[in-house]
């Protein structure tokens, strides 16, 4: 028998007992549109974080804070910590980048200049910068009203997505920021673009209480996005409007206070291969300095996601378990209905090979059918489910698609289904394969 | 006399093993020469069905030989034999087994899709087999819909159409009453008259029995006695 006529009996045979057939295909069906739903929910999860966060992604970047003396003081830790005059609590209100991103509350030491330089002098570093934390105490355009804004601590080269006007420029030596497009309307701007070019008034408050305040033009708005630390997103300064914030809040700090950092940036060539990344932390780590890369940070981040998506990847592939003996139930069936069939055939000169091919077709058939059925389901309900959320539940976080599908991990669902059906499949058709034509035909 | 198509030496065929053992085919030696209608007449029980299946390659013996043109089937390998049934025989069984839901055409064509037959060159046969039993009109209908007559004269098509040498017929009467039993009778012989297709027939109607060349007659597992037709 030719592959396509064999082919064509088989799908034909599937057709034959209609409501069987159905039921199998719908017992599939719930299997792989579980599948699809948990599948998308990684995918949109993930592609999400790629997406609105690529701005962390800065992949030539490392966060370095300081390991304190006793070495073990770093990270979370039981019971009380005694104190040490020379470290520094970060937590996770900080910044979106900060070192104890992920961590909770972590002690580190201070960092002065004797230890950024000891840091450039190690191999392999281009550029170090203390990262200077600034803490505005309210934004003002005009004579509007003062509100209370965070201020996102950028990766140097991070990218942001802007909803208006460029992100502000490092390099220029204007007082520039982009503002959150939460801050459009309460500022008094008429909408992302009328706040694009305006100055706006920040203030802070220097080590003797006294208040002090900084113009700087808008140059973009960006979208609200998640951060890391969680919280509302802040602004985005550029370099040089984080120094003016930053002298501006030292006014007052006894100079041998002055210019004490709890976490350094430092740059490397972004021609480094991942192990010579590897190779630097562990320079860097020999030296002291603990280091973090951006892309570790978001690992962390989507091996949780990925660990969930698994979870429910679990019970999906369950489902289909359960649905598989569907698929070996109606086979036998099948089999036991159509022995006579068989048995001609046989008699006929069928080679048991192409009675067993028959019948296993027959089943990948039925698992083609259910997954493909249940895939469309999957994707249409999740979208709609998806859409639906992102405008209530989910608004605040622009650009989020929760459920996403990429045509390699449908496709995925898919064989995986065909495989587990042609698996299911192989018992009856063996049986089939094995009949006897002659009993078959003595069968009534 | 011409050589033998189909001869069989010595053949036994048992069923089960120790005290349920049971012996249907006690050693039977027979010889079908080619254009020869050969009818295998006993009483049900007696092996005869047996002797069929063995001559048919449908079966494998206990003991003694098949042998196909002097060829010794046992040493054919399994695609050979599947081959030889689906190119040199014919089957017309007394169930006909038809696949209900599918058309006579489709039910008729079955051989050739075994055998590979690319779809158009199927058709085009399957039809050719059709008008000659004068199916023609029938080919779209669902074989379930056809009165009896018309089924085993499908059947028959179907073992025509693969144009084989010997047609195995299995009580082809048996389920017909005598005036359509009479007609696909007639269309058998005039296969075998015409067509030079050997015919092998099992059957317990006399009068079928009557109209071939040979009657076997099998007691039990062996061949009590062969009658030549008078003519």
């Amino acid at each position: 028998m030719r592959a396509v006529d064999l082919l064509t009996t088989a799908i034909g045979s599937t057709f034959r007992s209609k409501t069987r057939t159905t039921l199998t295909i719908l017992a599939i069906f719930v299997g792989a549109f579980t599948l699809t739903i948990t599948n998308g929910l990684g995918t949109g999860v993930n592609r999400y974080i790629d997406d609105t966060v690529a701005g962390f992604g800065a992949s030539d970047v490392l966060s370095v804070t300081k390991t304190p003396a006793d070495g073990i003081s770093t990270g979370p830790r039981s019971g009380p910590r005694p104190y040490e005059p020379d470290t520094a609590t970060t937590s996770g209100g900080r910044g979106a980048a900060g070192p104890g991103a992920g961590r909770g509350s972590a002690a580190v030491a201070v960092m002065t200049q004797s230890d950024l330089d000891a840091l450039s002098a190690i191999d392999g570093v281009e550029r170090v910068e203390p990262v200077r934390p600034v803490s505005v105490d309210y934004v003002q355009f005009g004579d509007g009203a003062k509100y209370v804004i965070g201020t996102g601590s950028r990766a140097t080269g991070q990218t942001a997505t802007m909803a208006a006007g460029a992100p502000p420029d490092d390099a220029s030596g204007e007082l520039e920021l982009a503002l959150p497009s939460e801050f459009v309307a309460p500022l008094g701007f008429a909408d992302a673009q009328d706040a694009v070019g305006r100055n706006v008034t920040l203030a802070v408050t220097d080590a003797t209480r006294q208040q002090h305040t900084v113009t700087a033009v808008v140059t973009g708005v960006s979208e609200s996005a998640f951060t890391l630390g969680g919280g509302a997103a802040g602004m985005l300064p550029n370099e040089a409007l984080v120094s003016a914030l930053y002298s501006a809040q030292q006014t007052g700090v006894q100079p041998d206070q002055q210019n004490r950092y709890t976490q350094a940036q430092v740059r490397f060539s972004s021609s480094l291969t991942p192990t010579e990344v590897a190779a630097l932390q562990s320079r860097l780590s020999d030296a002291g300095f603990e280091s973090t890369t951006i892309a570790q940070q978001l690992g962390t981040f989507k091996s949780v996601i990925d660990g969930i998506v698994l979870v429910l990847d679990a019970f999906a592939v369950l489902a289909l378990l359960a649905a598989s003996f569907g698929i070996v139930n109606t086979l036998y069936m099948s089999v036991q209905e159509r022995t006579r069939e068989i048995g001609l055939m046989k008699a006929m000169g069928m080679g048991s090979g192409r009675v067993f091919a028959l019948f296993s077709i027959e089943a990948v058939f039925i698992g083609f059918l259910g997954s493909a059925i249940g895939v469309l389901g999957g994707m249409g309900v999740g979208s709609a489910v998806s859409r639906m959320l992102g405008r209530t539940v989910l608004s605040d976080l622009q650009g989020l698609q929760l459920v996403a599908f990429d045509g390699v991990s449908i496709a995925g669902v898919i064989v995986l289904v065909m495989a587990i059906a042609f698996l299911a499949g192989t018992l009856p058709a063996a049986r089939a394969a094995r009949q006897d034509p002659v009993e078959s035909l003595r069968y009534e | 006399m011409t050589a033998p198509v189909i001869s069989v030496r010595d053949l036994r065929r048992s069923y089960g093993r120790g005290s349920g053992r049971f012996d249907a085919l006690k050693g039977v030696s027979l010889d079908v020469a080619a254009g020869e209608s050969v009818a295998i007449v006993g009483k049900s029980g007696s092996g005869k069905s047996t002797l069929m299946h063995l001559m048919a390659l449908m079966d494998e013996p206990t003991g003694g030989s098949v042998e196909l043109d002097g060829e010794d089937a046992a040493r054919l390998a399994g695609r050979a034999v599947n081959r030889i049934r689906n190119r040199a025989f014919g089957f017309v069984f007394q169930q006909f087994f038809l696949t209900p839901n599918q058309s006579v055409l489709e039910n008729v064509v079955l051989p050739l899709k075994i055998a590979g037959v690319p779809s158009g060159e199927r058709r085009r046969r399957g039809m050719a087999a059709l008008e000659q039993l004068g199916l023609a009109d029938k080919a779209r209908n669902r074989a379930v819909d056809l009165s009896g007559g018309q089924k085993q004269r499908v059947v028959i098509a179907r073992a025509l159409v693969g144009e084989p040498r010997v047609i195995f017929a299995d009580e082809p009467t048996g389920n017909l009453d005598s005036t359509t039993g009479a007609v696909v009778e007639d269309i058998l012989f005039s296969l075998n008259r015409e067509r030079g297709i050997t015919l092998v027939v099992v059957t317990h109607d006399d009068d079928l029995a009557a109209r071939c060349h040979r009657r076997v007659h099998i007691k039990d597992g062996l061949i009590e006695q062969i009658e030549e037709a008078a003519a």
